[in-house]
């Protein structure tokens, strides 16, 4: 069964002052009304979240959020994944409605965050790692500074190719009215910003963010009475990498973005040349080049010629998230995913505003931990 | 006090060990201690951000070593502040590598092990 979605929406990423409950019910509304969708005709819903407990002591948060919409009765599920809980939410939804198992689904992202420190908040996003990395106090920024040397080191990219990478997102992040940063910066800044995991500086990595993202899937049948502005998923993978990092045989290779993307392309029965634009997860700018490469679109060791000859800017032949990324959009990390998906529907229905670019065929790779889960969703626009 | 691999009938190394083996699926029968052997970096970074309980900063290596004839690398600590790429290590006891009674896992220490080796310059 062909899945369509038909709404979107995401609140203001940044520092808020609501809690957990109140993001997601902000993004959930917004989306019932973009899908121009009855609550009581939600029949999945399904909440991506990592750490609601560990954030803010509130767990059974697609309970409350089913309440707060009045999805009543619909089934609900809570989806953890890490950072690619959003993208796995995703992968539910799809499966919701494509199994026929429901005809409307709601998905909703959301992540608090920013009332911890930041020494609190690496904490819980390091609890992910395990006990024989955990003791050593290692951090996912850490783990983006070792394969950021080996990176450079190896395949003798110049630095200014990651700042190259912020400057972009940032650039793009302007005109995301919901982005945390909207705030163009220079490579002299990037490459002057305090060391934070050697060879990385502070403008190589995301913000801590609070906020919320959703989307709505039904059958395309159902989506073609609806409205006649929808996108199709038209191919979706998910999988698994090794759970301790330095076990993979080589560490600039991330198995679970090449493994889930050729899933992804597969069943679109499409290729990495097909693409007019994408979503990927830079959490920090060496995950960009990774990714780039993990999806067929560079050879290993290359991606970095593509952020320096504007291949990836807006105006280039593959624009690289459009919507700013993680970088400048901030990464709440149940949300992310979910606001991947957000931007390039946006894209492909033609509703970006001053971020639209020419696009039919869209990917978005969400990225859990170190790339220890990923999901790749390839969207289409209706025909 | 060691520092342990894990072998599979089919010859597979982990570190650290796994109840089956990573690569087939098979379970890990014998294990090795490599902690008196040299290794070499990999890759290294200093982390200047670190969590509650963590040294600041916390240099950290990921090193190779060779274990009854397999290549086996492992994440540690480094006790120096900068170290380069290709450097020989060794191993080092350190008792407590941070501290567990504060950060995420303070209400339940025992859960795991705190105790590690940290890569000595040779
Ligand atoms: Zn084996």
């Amino acid at each position: 069964m062909g899945v369509a979605v038909i709404g979107a929406s995401m609140t203001k990423f940044g520092q808020r002052d609501a809690w957990i409950q109140e993001l997601l019910a902000q993004a959930g509304e917004e989306c019932l009304d973009d899908a121009g969708v009855t609550p009581t005709d939600v029949e999945h819903l399904y909440v991506s979240n990592m750490a609601s407990g560990e954030f803010e002591g509130q767990t059974g948060v697609m309970n409350a959020l089913a309440h707060d919409l009045g999805v009543l009765p619909a089934y609900s599920e809570r989806v953890d994944q890490t950072s690619s809980s959003g993208g796995a939410g995703i992968y539910e939804a799809w499966q919701s409605i494509a199994s026929g198992a429901s005809e409307m689904t709601l998905l909703v992202g959301g992540e608090k965050m920013t009332h911890k420190t930041t020494g609190e908040a690496t904490d819980i996003i390091a609890s992910i790692t395990h006990p024989a990395e955990y003791k050593h106090g290692v951090t996912l920024p850490s783990f983006a500074g070792m394969t950021a040397r080996h990176y450079l080191e190896r395949f003798e990219a110049p630095r200014e190719s990651l700042a190259r990478v912020a400057v972009k997102n940032h650039k793009n992040g302007v005109d995301n009215p919901n982005a945390q940063f909207q705030k163009e910066i220079t490579v002299e800044q990037a490459l002057d910003s305090p060391i934070i995991a050697d060879p990385l500086r502070l403008y190589d990595f995301c913000p801590i963010t609070d906020g919320s993202a959703a989307m709505m899937f039904t059958t395309e049948e159902r989506a073609k009475e609806i409205t006649d502005e929808y996108a199709v998923v038209s191919g979706i993978g998910g999988a698994t990498d090794t759970h301790v990092v330095h076990e993979r045989d080589d560490p600039t290779v991330m198995g679970g973005v090449v493994e889930s993307s050729k899933q992804a392309y597969e069943m679109a029965g499409l290729g990495p040349e097909d693409l007019d634009v994408a979503e990927l997860h830079d959490m920090f700018t060496i995950l960009e080049f990774l990714q780039l490469e993990g999806i067929g679109v560079a050879d290993q060791g290359t991606a970095w010629e593509l952020a320096m000859d504007g291949t990836t800017a807006k105006d280039g032949n593959l624009p690289i998230n459009t919507s700013g990324g993680l970088k400048s959009k901030g990464h709440p990390l149940g949300a992310s995913g979910v606001a991947q998906g957000v931007e390039i529907y946006e894209q492909l229905v033609g509703e970006a505003g001053p971020r639209q670019v020419d696009a039919e065929t869209a990917l978005a790779c969400n990225v859990g931990g170190f790339g220890n889960c990923v999901i790749t969703t390839i969207m289409e626009a209706a025909e | 006090m060691t520092l342990e691999a894990g072998k599979c009938p089919n010859g597979h190394v982990s570190y650290p060990t796994h109840p089956r083996c990573p690569e087939c699926g098979e379970p890990q029968e014998e294990t090795f201690d490599f902690s008196d052997q040299r290794g070499e970096v990999v890759t290294w970074t200093k982390s200047t951000a670190t969590p509650p309980g963590v040294r600041q900063p916390n240099t950290l290596a990921i090193v190779e070593f060779d274990v009854d004839g397999d290549v086996v690398r492992a994440l540690g600590q480094v006790t120096t502040e900068e170290i380069e790429t290709g450097a020989e290590v060794e191993p080092v006891y350190v008792e407590e590598l941070r501290d567990p009674d504060v950060g995420l896992k303070r209400e339940n220490p025992e859960s795991q092990e705190w105790g590690g080796y940290r890569w000595d310059p040779v």
